[in-house]
């Protein structure tokens, strides 16, 4: 069970999160027109890397925020993890 | 029952304690402290099993978790447990214990007849015998395995005893007491590092409780004990015995398994029978040590052929002789350690060493102690079936492969020493790769991925000296870089015997013209006949190898058998071991019960049940519950001997005649606050909110990125910048944390908030043409009329003193409100609507009605919004903006949604009026149809109308818009009906909608 840093709670074990997905996905902004592949792309084609990956997780039985980690999706290596509106490196 | 095997004065169990048990029936008796091994073996008894494949007899090999064959099955009180390692188990007064894998019993196996029929079970026999015809697998060959196959019977009944986890933090775990493990306890303890140390065995020390060595001027056993009672002393110290780390999971997750009743005869007041611990560690010392590896030769499996250590450990433990007439068979020191001690007791032992011409002070003492000694020789084969009787001994040539000189001797055990396999199974797991050591022929740990180290003879360090420096010096320096503490205890100093190099020769080659069958794997049968045939068919990689001769499978885990079947593989190949490598060591290290993995999360336990704070009313007046998620819901009010049907009928009725109450506080509940909750909610839902005034509810769809419908609920404008959303019992918690993600990812600009106040409210939804009449009762002082309070309406009001909110929503297509007060008061609340509602002909009615009046109305629920559904399938289209964006609308462009014979939500009426249509239905146009008979949709809900009496369902079709009015089929194959129906509107009742405005 993975242990994870919550930049606002300090480490807990991961039964209290929710797993988000690729952090790097970015939504469409509103009103904007884009062509089917863009939208495809966007809300099914995910990347999965062996490898560092940034990826979202909810702390839901906790503070409720959603973070970013960075974690080597081979070893599980958490090299950082980082708040919502946090920039990554 | 005297016990001709016991000595008088050596041993650690308790004389003064009888304890008597029954193995097979048959009562013995032991003493406390004992195992059920070692008190059988003072009985003299040997014969505790039969082998897995052959079903030849099956002795003790071992002395702990390393025994691959004394597997029994304890019973008490009706109950099993099986998998019970005998060497483990210890024994107390009424044990009762039984052999498995053996029919009609362990002295006489029909099984047995395998043994001669071994060249039809040959290695990956399974594959190749049971594969044709493929027919007989499900009637024939399954059943014959499942018989065949396993060890044990578990018990199908409740177990009653109690088991627990626990959560634990610490600086360093230690996993095993042995020597490393006691001094690097102690050297981190004394650093001020908070320390768990875990012994499996019920006594701490490890190896010292056998080895004649001193330190520090005390006995290994002195010692032991001084330092485990100092330890015991300290406030930053955890020590458990009779506690197994048995898995190594990510970021020095370790789990430990406490077997705190299974020695009792009872499991004690408020103790668990076992806790499993969860245990977060900065750093782990992994000092599991080594398990003696076997020597093979034939009939090495015989009933009475055992590691020189266990037979050494059944004497200075448990004061118990595994044999009168020992043979002692070794290619290195160890085997002469147990010869020692077997003449110290007065027994005189025959070593035969593989090794030419050796020499160290353990043997000289041998030889001082005038103990017979054979150079250069070794075991052929073990004699007699059910124990050993004698031995066929030969000379071994200079090169290994010729035997010469083969005499047969009497004997009553054989005790092998093969030299030692570090326990590198935790190390493994945690994802270290390890590492071949030539001197010591055995994998040792290399490189950590995870903060752990290990020491002592896991780490292949031989000799205590090394081991005690080594354990001293890690304890301190991960102590320190925890603590960043500086007390050092200083090493004291250790004298122990030196030995000498052991001989790399392991298996002994078959005289000419015999086939004696040398086993490497004894649990699960696995010979080197086995392998051979493995090698010969084609299998190279040991993962196969292992897979396809089930070599080092099982509770097992090759404990006692990789290191020989790999070097065998190697030998084989003309490879070295490190080029074939090992196979992956998997958790559980020994076998775990599954009461102690699935802890008090049992029955009731094994999830939260959520009940509404009206629930004791519900119970009090004859509510059925039915589950909903982790509430419980009232399904129906039951008066007298109705059944569902009846019951939910007149309740439904009741609605549409007079006024009905439901309970409504399961609904989620979700308040919206800020400056910009308008604009969030237009994003978020399908259709327009910018213009919603204060004290108005609106209806809502909100979709997933996919353009699937995620919930549906009304939201009512509180205040300027606060809204009250609901949403569907079921999706609560995914629509909270849906709504989070967009605020804290996507659009964090937005000022608004979002908190679930789903239990801060106790709702009840009052149904019916009398629920104004009934409003107008509740709360006189506020003007609930239609102008005053219209459909959609909101307002806050007073009920007998307690403030309350009335939204004028209706899910039953009735005149209908729902009235929220704090949850405090929803008892309150409840029992005024009853009381108030008495002359209105009021009764309380349940989920199934609810369903009823919703599924006749064309009210779409979760049957209909099944993850699969777009607004269209719904027939919620009209709610979807052409104007503004939102989440999920661009979904809604892509072909498949817009095709014109999208499926669409329709009704559907059995032509006879009378024939229910089970929910799951397939609608077809032929049900004669070649299969698979193409279908049009499926049946989502059925009911039976109370409007209009007879059944009716909702279903979505191909093109229903256009299906309206056709003459179709109902196939339901898994209940074998077809039903002609007729497709129909899915607003069965009131479609213009007329009541829940009037």
């Amino acid at each position: 069970m993975l242990y994870i840093f919550c930049p606002h709670c300090g480490s807990r074990s991961q039964n209290e999160f929710a797993y988000g997905g690729d952090a790097t996905v970015k939504r469409p902004e509103l009103n904007k027109e884009i062509s089917d592949q863009e939208w495809d792309n966007f809300v099914y084609l995910r990347k999965s890397p062996r490898g560092k990956h940034l990826e979202l997780w909810h702390h839901i039985s906790g503070c409720r925020q959603w973070i970013k980690v960075e974690r080597d999706t081979s070893t599980h290596e958490i090299f950082k993890t980082y708040k919502a509106d946090e920039l990554t490196e | 029952m005297s016990q001709n095997f016991r000595l008088d004065n050596i041993g650690m169990v308790d004389r003064n304690k009888k304890i008597s048990f029954t193995f097979n029936g048959k009562k013995y008796f032991g003493y406390e402290g004992d195992t059920i091994a070692s008190a059988l073996i003072a009985n003299g008894v040997h014969l505790v099993g039969r082998s897995f494949k052959y079903h030849r007899p099956r002795g003790f090999f071992g002395v702990g978790v390393d025994e691959p064959y004394a597997i029994l099955q304890l019973e008490r009180n009706n109950e099993r447990d099986p998998n019970i390692r005998a060497t483990e188990q210890e024994i107390f007064e009424g044990l009762e214990v039984k052999s498995v894998n053996c029919w009609p019993s362990v002295n006489f196996d029909i099984g047995a007849i395998n043994n001669f029929l071994k060249i039809f079970f040959p290695a990956g026999f399974y594959y190749k015998t049971f594969m044709w015809p493929p027919s007989f697998w499900y009637k024939i060959y399954e059943p014959f395995i499942r018989m065949a196959a396993g060890f044990g019977e578990a018990s199908i009944k409740h177990d009653k005893e109690r088991y627990e986890h626990k959560y634990e933090y610490c600086d360093l775990l230690i996993t095993g007491s042995g020597p490393s493990g006691l001094a690097s306890a102690y050297a981190a303890a004394k650093n001020g590092a908070r320390v768990i140390l875990a012994e499996d065995k019920p006594r701490y020390g490890g190896s010292l409780l056998t080895s004649d060595v001193n330190i520090g001027n005390q006995t290994g056993v002195e010692w032991s004990e001084k330092i485990i009672t100092e330890l015991k002393s300290m406030s930053n110290v955890i020590v458990k015995n009779r506690s197994q780390v048995f898995g190594y999971y990510d970021h020095n997750m370790l789990v430990m398994s406490e077997r705190i009743g299974d020695h009792l005869p009872k499991t004690q007041k408020y103790l668990p029978k076992q806790r499993l611990w969860y245990i977060r560690a900065k750093e782990v010392l992994i000092s599991s040590g080594s398990i003696e590896r076997p020597l093979v030769f034939g009939n090495n499996d015989t009933p009475g052929v055992m590691l020189s250590s266990a037979a050494k450990e059944y004497m200075k433990v448990y004061g118990v002789l595994v044999g009168k007439k020992p043979l002692i068979f070794t290619n290195n020191d160890s085997g002469y350690e147990t010869a020692i001690e077997f003449k110290k007791n007065g027994v005189n032992p025959l070593i035969l060493d593989t090794r030419k011409e050796p020499s160290s002070d353990i043997i000289n003492e041998a030889k001082n102690l005038g103990i017979e000694t054979k150079f250069s020789y070794v075991v052929v084969a073990a004699k007699g079936y059910k124990k050993v009787k004698s031995a066929d001994i030969a000379k071994i040539s200079e090169n290994k492969k010729d035997l010469s000189n083969i005499e047969n001797i009497e004997c009553d055990c054989i005790c092998v020493s093969g030299f030692w396999t570090p326990s590198i199974h935790l190390a493994s797991q945690s994802g270290n790769k390890s590492e071949f050591n030539e001197k010591i022929d055995a994998f040792i740990p290399k490189k950590s991925k995870q903060r752990e180290n290990t020491i002592g003879s896991a780490n292949g360090k031989f000799t205590l000296e090394e081991t005690i420096n080594e354990a001293f010096d890690k304890g301190y320096e991960v102590s320190n870089k925890i603590t960043e503490n500086n007390n050092k205890v200083s090493i004291p100093t250790v004298v122990e015997k030196k030995s000498t190099e052991h001989d790399k020769f392991w298996c002994v080659p078959l005289p000419k013209g015999k086939s004696y069958k040398r086993f490497l794997d004894f649990q699960n049968d696995v010979a080197v006949t086995d392998i051979e045939l493995a090698l010969r068919e084609g299998f190279r990689s040991i993962e196969h190898v292992k897979r396809y001769t089930t070599l080092g499978m099982a509770t097992d885990q090759g404990k006692t058998s990789n290191l020989n079947g790999l070097q065998l593989v190697s030998d084989i190949e003309n490879k070295v071991v490190p080029q074939v490598g090992h196979t992956t060591f998997r958790p559980p290290y020994t076998p775990v019960s599954i009461g102690a993995i699935v802890g008090r999360e049992v029955g009731k336990h094994s999830k939260p049940t959520r009940k509404s704070p009206m629930h004791e009313w519900h119970e009090k007046n004859n509510a059925v519950f039915v589950d909903a998620g982790v509430w419980l819901r009232p399904r129906y009010y039951k008066q007298e001997n109705e059944t569902l049907f009846e019951a939910s009928k007149r309740e439904a009725k009741n609605v549409r005649k007079n006024v009905g109450v439901c309970d409504v506080t399961t609904l989620g509940k979700i308040d919206v606050k800020g400056p910009d909750a308008a604009e969030f909610l237009n994003r978020v839902y399908t259709n327009a909110w910018l213009k919603l005034p204060v004290g108005k509810a609106r209806y809502g769809v909100m979709l997933r990125e996919d353009g699937i419908v995620m919930d549906d609920g009304t939201t009512t404008r509180i205040s300027e910048n606060h809204y009250h959303m609901t949403t569907t019992t079921a999706q609560a918690a995914n629509v909270l944390s849906h709504l989070e993600y967009y605020l804290q990812l996507v659009w964090p600009e937005l000022n608004v908030n979002v908190v679930s106040t789903t239990e801060q409210w106790a709702g009840a939804a009052i149904a019916g043409p009398n629920s104004r009449a009934l409003l107008m009762k509740l709360f006189p002082n506020t003007d609930v009329s239609n102008e005053a309070l219209p459909f959609m309406g909101y307002k806050e009001a007073d009920l007998f003193g307690i403030p309350a909110k009335i939204y004028r929503i209706s899910f039953s297509g009735e005149l209908a409100y729902e009235v929220n007060v704090e949850s405090d008061y929803g008892n309150f609340m409840w029992e005024k609507i009853i009381e108030v509602g008495k002359e209105f002909q009021i009764q309380p009615y349940g989920t199934e009605a609810l369903s009823t009046l919703r599924i006749e109305m064309g009210h779409v629920a979760g049957s209909e919004l099944d993850g699969r559904t777009i607004p269209h399938d719904a027939s919620l289209e009209g709610l979807v903006s052409k104007k503004k964006d939102f989440i999920g609308k661009r979904s809604l462009s892509r072909s498949a949604f817009t095709k014109p014979d999208r499926e669409k939500i329709v009704g559907v009426v059995p032509l006879d009026k009378t024939t229910s249509i089970p929910e799951g239905s397939y609608i077809v146009k032929d049900p004669k149809a070649k299969l698979p008979n193409p279908k049009l949709g499926h049946v989502s809900a059925s009911c039976w109308s109370v409007e209009y009496d007879n059944p009716f369902s909702l279903a979505i079709i191909k093109d229903g818009k256009n299906m309206i009015g056709q003459k179709l089929f109902a196939m339901s194959p898994l209940k074998n009906k077809t039903i002609p129906v007729e497709i129909v509107s899915s607003h069965y009742v009131d479609p213009e909608g007329k009541r829940v405005r009037a």
